[in-house]
């Protein structure tokens, strides 16, 4: 194994988790790891079709699409993608306790990291709320004026392709958020069996695949923000 | 009748898999692969049927000429519930989720497939999709094709095209379940010895077709997630008014459901591999390019997808590239067809029922496959599209393809499912149903489609009606072909002939285990030390009935 942290127990044929179709600690660990980059991988395929719709549309309808971006709130966004950066250090310095034996810094920092994920869980909600005030949510109360560029120009925008680019920016982060929820949900349980004493040095894997999955959501949304809230600012 | 059974086998005889708790439980909480492949046998030949009906209603509506066994409106609905079923509920797990998941741990030395209640999860998805899926159908269907084309789909269809793409969503991710357990299976869980390239090429089949199916399957649920929340919430992604493309939707949903294409094939494509070798009782030949064909197949079909587009007006350039690419992806194929026929060269050939499928597929794939190739022409098939003639090409892949290579596969590997023969003769009658009855109900089509008769209409012209009419009986004959195989199967079961651990004298490590297998395979871990297939080293079977 090259895990710098082996220790004998991992391979261990006897480990209580060791379940009955593997040989030992290391092969079972060695799968379930596959087995979470192939889920990956289906992920990004899964967002791959929204981020291609996305491509297409802002190519095809350019100046509705920096329009509308303007009317996203940059300084939320940038506080999030910060929220999210520290949240995915939490992820790895539970993983570090979790080799370490370490219980307490464990459950703690998989808490502080369910805690960062419902702060930025709550500051989108903040942003959806604005985006009904604003009448910016797609359907038949949805409203959308001629902006103004940086430098004070006025942006013809057809209200549709505006429209268009709040349908995919609901879609995507809406998609996203889901994630998010699915994801503080899986550390708070891991929180709870972490307390109870679950995980050890020689046994960790679901902190470690939980981790990896945060991580992928977390590069998501790392490619969410520019997509949507910046790169259209300095057209 | 259950009171005068005579024990059909020893008291003494060790438990197996089929042995081990009788319990309904014990069923539908179990986490074996075999029995999970069992309880999709069942499920899956359950759709198979369902979906078998509504073609037998599509084949007498279009009996005669004139529509009158249903409105348009309900053939509408009949065509895409034959559809949906056939692909999503039938074509695409019936060769992974039942042999593969019989027979992946077995034939390499595994306990159990990787994740086992993950595989167990997928059988769930599968009926939960299932049951949304004939909730559907009892609600009045859906009338937009298994396609789904927007904007149809989206704004003027007023059936519930939401629900049905809840069920293909759900029953894509069974199908991502079960691909992303072989890889891991075939990477992590292979028996001391067995290297990739000792590999049964059974295996190699699966893992390209895992492969496609954890990346391809990701894209349908996305996009029938933006189908479903279009429909909903009046958005504009696929709406031209709205300043969406509804071509974006087909492109999203061929990326994928091209490439399910091979995903039907790939599989049936390994078992043949498997049967021919056995029957001719000689090494495959050109192991290596057969096994990498499979995953040439898996990369290249990922790059054909808009050969289904080619009159909605995409870009000329866009079109020939695509129609070249398609000529490549049939380089792979054209590999697997010679060389199982070079196999067959100076083998001990012998037609048990299997090599008959085996024999069958070979001849109709080719048919399927190059009639795909007149179609990738493009002037060829701007004439052809949208005719019977595309309807008889992909029936000639999927059903002389597909459903040949499951039976065949199902014969070969039935004596290890059961633990029992069954009965030869009517076996080899049953192919040759299935055989006359296909060719019949499908040949006339490629005429039909190349004289201009358009798919998806219940009327036609009453000059195409003597090849309907042809058409229609093949598939009663072939309806015969397909329910004997259940009829004998299900008697072999208690009356059939205890088959032994090996009755084909077949090379691959699932013959080397009990039949039916105990619940863990294998008494010990095997070692490998030989060579996949290594038929030379095996004695020839003599008395086993068939034709030298």
């Amino acid at each position: 194994m090259s895990d710098s942290h082996a220790t004998a127990v991992d391979t261990a044929e006897s480990h209580p988790q060791l379940r009955h179709h593997f040989a030992n600690m290391e092969q079972q660990k060695n799968t379930a790891s596959l087995g979470m980059w192939l889920f990956l991988v289906t992920e990004i395929m899964f967002f791959g079709g929204l981020f291609c719709a996305y491509l297409i549309y802002r190519l095809m309808h350019f100046n509705a699409f920096a329009a509308a971006s303007q009317q996203l709130d940059i300084k939320w966004g940038a506080f999030n993608t910060a929220v999210l950066l520290v949240s995915s250090v939490t992820v790895v310095l539970a993983v570090r306790a979790a080799q370490d034996g370490n219980r307490k810094q464990l459950v703690g920092y998989l808490v502080i990291t369910v805690l960062l994920g419902l702060t930025f869980l709550g500051v989108k909600a903040i942003e959806y709320k604005e985006k009904f005030e604003k009448h910016h949510v797609p359907g038949p109360t949805f409203a959308f004026t001629n902006t103004f560029d940086d430098n004070g120009k006025q942006i013809p925008v057809n209200p549709k392709e505006a429209e268009l680019f709040f349908s995919l920016y609901f879609a995507m982060t809406g998609m996203h958020a889901l994630h998010m929820i699915i994801g503080c949900g899986l550390f708070s349980v891991l929180a709870v069996l972490a307390w109870k004493g679950h995980y050890s040095p020689g046994y960790y894997t679901p902190i470690e695949n939980a981790g990896l999955y945060w991580h992928l959501v977390d590069i998501i949304w790392i490619y969410l923000f520019p997509l949507l809230y910046l790169i259209s600012r300095h057209s | 009748m259950a009171t005068t059974v005579i024990p059909a086998q020893p008291i003494s005889r060790p438990t197996n898999y089929l042995t081990n708790g009788f319990t309904l439980k014990s069923w539908l909480l179990t986490t074996d692969h075999k029995r999970i492949a069992i309880l999709y046998l069942i499920s899956v030949t359950l759709f198979f049927f369902l979906g078998g009906f509504f073609a037998m209603l599509i084949r007498l509506e279009l009996l005669t000429p004139q529509g009158d066994l249903m409105h348009a409106d309900s053939y509408n609905k009949v065509f895409t519930a034959h559809g949906m079923i056939m692909v999503f509920f039938f074509l695409i797990p019936v060769v992974p989720a039942i042999l593969g998941n019989f027979l992946v741990p077995l034939m390499i030395g595994a306990k159990d497939l990787a994740f086992p209640r993950i595989n167990l999860l997928s059988w769930y998805l599968y009926i939960v999709a299932g049951g949304i899926m004939i909730h559907v159908l009892l609600n009045g269907g859906v009338d937009t094709g298994w396609t789904l084309y927007s904007p149809f789909s989206t704004q003027f269809s007023n059936t519930n095209v939401i629900e049905a793409g809840i069920a293909i969503f759900i029953v894509g991710f069974s199908s991502i379940f079960t691909g992303l357990n072989f890889i891991v299976t075939v990477h992590r869980m292979r028996a001391p010895g067995l290297t990739w390239s000792r590999l049964p090429l059974f295996i190699w089949a699966q893992y390209a077709t895992s492969l496609i199916m954890i990346l391809g399957t990701p894209v349908i649920a996305i996009t029938t997630v933006m189908l479903a929340v279009e429909r909903l919430f009046h958005l504009g992604i696929f709406d031209p008014k709205l300043g969406g493309d509804p071509l974006l939707f087909q492109h999203l949903f061929w990326f994928y459901s091209h490439p399910a294409v091979y995903i039907m094939i790939l599989p049936s494509m390994g078992v043949i591999s498997e049967l021919i070798t056995c029957f001719s009782h000689k090494r495959v030949f050109g192991y290596k390019i057969v096994a990498l064909s499979s995953i040439a197949i898996a990369v290249i079909g990922f790059l054909v997808w808009a050969h289904h587009m080619f009159v909605t007006g995409i870009s000329l350039y866009a079109a020939l590239i695509f129609s070249f690419i398609t000529f490549f992806v049939g380089v792979p194929s054209a590999i697997k067809v010679f060389n199982w026929t070079a196999t067959l060269y100076r083998g001990s050939i012998s037609f048990a029922t299997p090599m008959l499928y085996a024999f069958g597929f070979i001849g109709l794939f080719t048919i399927g496959g190059l009639t795909g190739l007149f179609l990738a022409s493009l002037g060829v098939d701007v004439h052809v599209t949208d005719t019977y003639f595309v309807v008889s090409h992909f029936h000639y892949v999927m059903v002389g393809g597909v459903v040949m290579g499951y039976l065949g596969g199902m014969h070969f590997w039935w004596p290890k499912i059961s633990g029992r023969m069954y009965p030869e003769g009517w076996a080899k009658l049953s192919a040759l149903f299935v055989f006359v009855g296909f060719n019949l109900t499908f040949f006339p089509q490629f005429v039909l489609g190349y004289v201009g008769m358009p798919r998806r209409y219940w009327q036609y012209p009453p000059e195409f009606q003597v090849l309907n009419v042809l058409s229609t009986a093949g598939a009663s004959v072939l309806a015969v072909g397909y329910l004997l195989p259940m009829v004998y199967f299900a008697w072999s079961l208690r009356y059939g002939p205890i088959a032994g651990p090996n009755p084909w004298n077949a090379a691959g490590l699932e013959w080397k285990t009990a039949s039916p297998p105990p619940t863990f395979n294998f008494d010990e871990t095997p070692v490998v030390t030989w060579e996949a297939y290594n038929y030379d080293e095996i004695e020839p079977k003599l008395e086993d009935g068939g034709i030298r």
